[in-house]
């Protein structure tokens, strides 16, 4: 029986659906209650800080000058003139942004901590923030940074020979300027850890609701100077992450020093007003693009200027760097750019610090070139499908423009599909005929390549001091039958538990049932790296293969032993190792391999363990997703009226959370075009510290999403598999937008910022009447 | 400190909080019933969604002491005591309605009312309903479904 392919049902939810999870917040409670004091003001110099006059029994205030021993956090990047910006864990001198931690108190209640918090004195010597890129690039603009001149903390340059001669022979420029309003990634669990000494060992245990567990404890235990053995981090169930959680914040190396120097329990769960303004942001990035297209329409010469607003530090392990340098190397996305000019820059200012976010920036850069296509599509008066069919990249593997190597994919098969269900000359009549009466219905399409499960090779290319990649499986048959998988990566509403566990039976001839996924604990794991990048399933999903084929061909070994035949006559199925008509239950191997050793020792030794590695080169999912949408031009209001996504995410090992993932990334990605944005006022206050601000969508606003399959095998994956689960928030805004400027058309008008709210949406038309 | 006597998925509980302390962390801490979720703690999420008198409440606009002689349905109420989760948690589950699982609680809740109201539920209705709360996982397409389904097997469905 094949497990992979089946819309098998999660074993990670009955626990969940009857309210039994365990997240950080159910851990804290009876812990010391740990707040944090907030900085009010973007930039300044701290000339007080004191805590409340009166501290009850059993409650501390904790300042930067107490963890005088505790290393600033310095993330790490050896080219791209990266500025090494240090952030202290707490800071002595200055605030950098408007909710940076300044200092803990703790007590024994929630509401106790939070009175002494508003008790504590601060003062602070505010000075001018430097706040947007136009006054952070000024020529006199103070420095965020004393290290990074210019405020530029990353920047990077490719400009072929004779590029500028190639972009001034083409036929048709298209320029295009444009913003991507700041994000953040919202989960709709806050961050938060439990640290806790355990008296009898003086180890620590943290719980934290995190996506790279080993890395915490990696980056932790160096920041405090404490025997990395010491300290075991949890990522108990964790609710959403989306790139936020990958971070190792300041908040997190307090705890456990808090829980060394006390010898105690110590919990920060933070609001959501915390996660909003003091986490990690995302995508505040402006780019200006010229691209130059030949008669036909062929894309000669494409040239970016990418500024990406970093925040006030840099957020380890990934550096400030991973947004301006990510959308360097892959702005060509799937189109045959003959000749690619970028210049990008990380730029700092006195805001939150931008960390990964669901796509990272392949939203900006899909919304940039699919806007191009459709503005230079309406310039050589080609249909928008028709300039995308002759730009992709049709024989593989290909080259892009930056030397990464596109594996077999269905760039234009997808594309082709997406218009054969749309049947757009139907909607073109119905286009004409809602103009007439005064609606604006609008088509976008959005194609891009994501490039996904990538190892080693790939993040050691960008230079960072930590250099994510590989995954590795412990894999372990007990006695009973039953199959222990220990893995790196660290689920948090993926699956994975379920998705592995197809992948193990089907290699070991068992059910689903009989393998546990282990995952999201340091004592118990691997080293490894986590969740993120569209990475678990990919690489330790072949890991989880690599480390099953060793134990199938070590059960294979053991059975041809007892059935007195070649191992290369046994097959696995079923729960049986079967060679001809003998056969024998892998139980019952599994037994007397362990307890009746003198039977199979000369044959297997002495467990049923083995270890899987994975660190494949990568691999590019595929999609085109297309958007239909009616724009109210008065108010400026946009109805999704529906949702289309052909994607290639070679093989599907599950496809009811494949499209789950699809599903939530393309809700993600209509957040993004349409509704969500974190706001500063010029003087560094953020204005969205509450859901009702920020605005994410409810069900009300988002369409129910049809999506399609294909199932492009490539080489690039031992499973088949390549990764989907950004890919849906990469496609989205890029195909809203160009729905809404298709919509548009007739008032000579199109979007070139988003999100498009209502008010962006009126201030376009507003003053303009549609052309007959 | 103020004593509060309510029922909690039939069960009567007695408790001694601040009057300060919302209803949500009162269940979460002084009964132990750990599934109702703080998304917001500020009305717009409703992953602390409970079930107070027969209707819906965020668990983090009411303070504990309101609840004085209340009937209070959590999520853990919703499963047999052994487990066995009940039509509309199966259809979760079917319909794969949850990924981290954290709003889950609270679209339960939501829905178990929805679908006890005499009337029954239609498409719009049910659009309606499910947008008070927020989910970051799903995209809410699978959450429709799985109140759908749910509806459909307990025979309130007016699709």
């Amino acid at each position: 029986m094949n497990w992979v392919g089946r819309r098998l049902p999660r074993s990670e939810d009955p626990p969940l659906l009857r309210g039994e999870g365990r997240y950080v917040p159910d851990i804290a409670i009876g812990a010391r209650v740990v707040r944090f004091l907030r900085s009010p003001v973007a930039s300044g110099r701290i000339t007080a800080l004191r805590p409340p006059a009166e501290m009850p029994p059993g409650c501390l205030f904790v300042t930067g000058a107490d963890l005088a021993e505790v290393q600033p956090i310095k993330p790490g990047l050896r080219r791209f003139n990266y500025r090494a910006v240090e952030q202290p864990v707490l800071p002595i001198e200055r605030v950098h942004f408007v909710g940076q931690a300044i200092a803990a108190i703790v007590a024994p209640g929630a509401a106790l901590a939070e009175d002494l918090l508003e008790a504590c004195e601060l003062d602070i010597a505010a000075e001018d923030p430097v706040i947007g890129f136009d006054a952070a690039l000024a020529p006199d603009a103070a420095l965020v940074h004393p290290i990074a001149p210019g405020n530029v903390a990353v920047e990077g340059e490719l400009r072929p020979e004779a590029f500028a001669e190639t972009l001034a022979s083409a036929a048709h420029m298209v320029e295009f300027a444009f913003r991507s309003g700041r994000q953040s990634a919202m989960p709709l669990e806050g961050r938060g850890g439990v640290a806790e000494y355990d008296r009898a060992t003086g180890r620590i245990r943290l719980s934290a609701s995190a996506q790279m567990p080993h890395q915490l404890r990696t980056g932790i235990a160096q920041l405090l100077g404490m025997p990395e053995a010491d300290l075991q981090v949890i990522a108990p169930d964790v609710g959403g992450g989306f790139g936020q959680k990958m971070a190792l914040f300041p908040e997190y190396p307090v705890l456990v020093w808090l829980a060394r120097k006390h010898r105690g329990r110590f919990a920060w769960v933070e609001d959501r007003n915390e996660n909003l303004i003091a986490s990690a942001h995302s995508r505040d990035q402006r780019h200006v693009l010229r691209a130059g297209f030949d008669a036909e329409g062929r894309l000669l010469a494409l040239e970016a200027d990418i500024l990406a607003d970093v925040g006030a530090f840099s957020v380890f392990p990934t550096t400030c760097a991973v947004e301006p340098l990510m959308a360097l190397a892959e702005y060509p996305g799937p189109y045959k750019v003959p000749a690619y000019a970028v210049r990008t820059r990380g730029v700092l200012t006195h805001t939150c610090p931008m960390a990964p976010y669901r796509g990272v920036s392949r939203p900006v850069i899909t919304f940039g070139i699919e806007r191009v296509m459709d503005r230079a599509a309406a310039a050589l008066g080609l249909a928008p499908d028709e300039i995308r069919r002759r730009n992709l990249h049709d024989v593989f593997p290909a080259r892009s423009a930056t030397g990464m190597v596109l594996d077999e994919a269905s760039y234009i098969q997808a594309l082709d599909e997406a218009v054969h269900i749309l049947d757009i000359p139907a909607f073109r009549a119905r286009q004409a005929a809602a103009r007439a009466q005064g609606r604006y219905l609008g088509l976008g399409l959005s194609v891009f390549n994501e490039r996904t499960g990538y190892g080693t090779p790939a993040f050691a290319a960008r230079s960072m001091d930590v250099v994510p990649g590989y995954e590795v499986v412990d894999i372990a048959m007990l006695p009973s039958g039953e199959v222990e998988a220990r893995i790196g990566s660290s689920p948090h509403g993926q699956g994975l538990r379920t998705t592995l566990s197809q992948i193990i039976a089907d290699r070991l001839g068992l059910d689903p049932g009989h393998i546990r996924i282990i995952h999201g604990d340091t004592d118990r794991t691997p080293y490894g790296w986590g969740s993120f990048a569209s990475r678990s399933l990919v690489i330790g999903g072949g890991a989880c293969q690599v480390a099953a084929d060793k134990l199938a061909d070590k059960l294979r070994r053991g059975a041809a032993r007892l059935l007195q035949c070649e191992p290369s006559d046994v097959t696995l199925r079923d729960g049986n190792a079967v060679a001809g008509a003998a056969s024998m239950p892998i139980a019952e191997l599994a037994r007397l391999a362990h307890q009746r050793s003198e039977l199979l020792s000369d044959a297997i030794g002495f467990n049923l363990a083995e270890t899987g590695q994975y660190d494949p080169g990568g691999t590019f999912s595929n999609a085109c997703h297309a958007a239909i949408v009616e724009v109210e031009a008065e108010t400026g209001h946009v109805r999704v009226e529906r949702y289309l996504v052909v994607e290639d995410a070679g093989r599907i090992i599950n496809p009811m959370i494949a499209d789950g993932q699809v599903q939530g990334g393309v809700a993600q990605g209509i957040a993004n075009a349409l509704f969500e944005e974190v706001i500063y006022a010029p003087d560094g206050t953020p204005l969205t510290g509450t859901l009702a601000d920020y605005t994410p969508p409810t069900c009300a606003e988002i369409p129910e999403i049809e999506i399609h399959h294909l199932e492009t095998i490539s080489d690039a994956t031992i499973t088949g598999a390549k990764g989907l689960g950004e890919g849906g928030s990469i496609g989205a805004p890029a195909a809203i937008a160009n729905a809404i400027s298709d919509a548009l058309s007739p008032f000579g008008v199109d979007v070139a910022e988003f999100p498009a709210t209502p008010p962006r949406i009126r201030a376009l038309v507003r003053g303009r009447a549609p052309r007959a | 400190m103020t004593e509060v006597r309510f029922t909690v998925n039939g069960a009567a509980q007695c408790a001694e909080v601040e009057p300060r302390l919302t209803l949500a962390d009162m269940l979460r801490e002084e009964c132990g019933l750990t599934g109702t979720h703080l998304g917001c703690e500020h009305g717009v999420c409703g992953a602390c969604t409970v079930l107070m008198d027969g209707l819906p409440v965020r668990g983090c606009l009411v303070f504990g002491v309101q609840a004085e002689g209340a009937d209070i349905r959590t999520v853990e109420g919703l499963a047999a005591p052994d487990g066995t989760l009940n039509v509309l948690q199966r259809a979760f589950q079917a319909q794969h309605g949850l990924q981290c699982g954290f709003c889950t609680p609270g679209f339960l809740m939501l829905a178990t009312w929805m679908l006890e109201q005499p009337g029954g539920v239609d498409e719009a209705r049910l659009r309606d309903v499910l947008a008070s709360n927020l989910c970051r996982c799903t995209g809410y397409q699978n959450i429709l479904a799985a109140v759908r389904a749910a509806a459909q097997e307990m025979g309130v469905w007016k699709g």
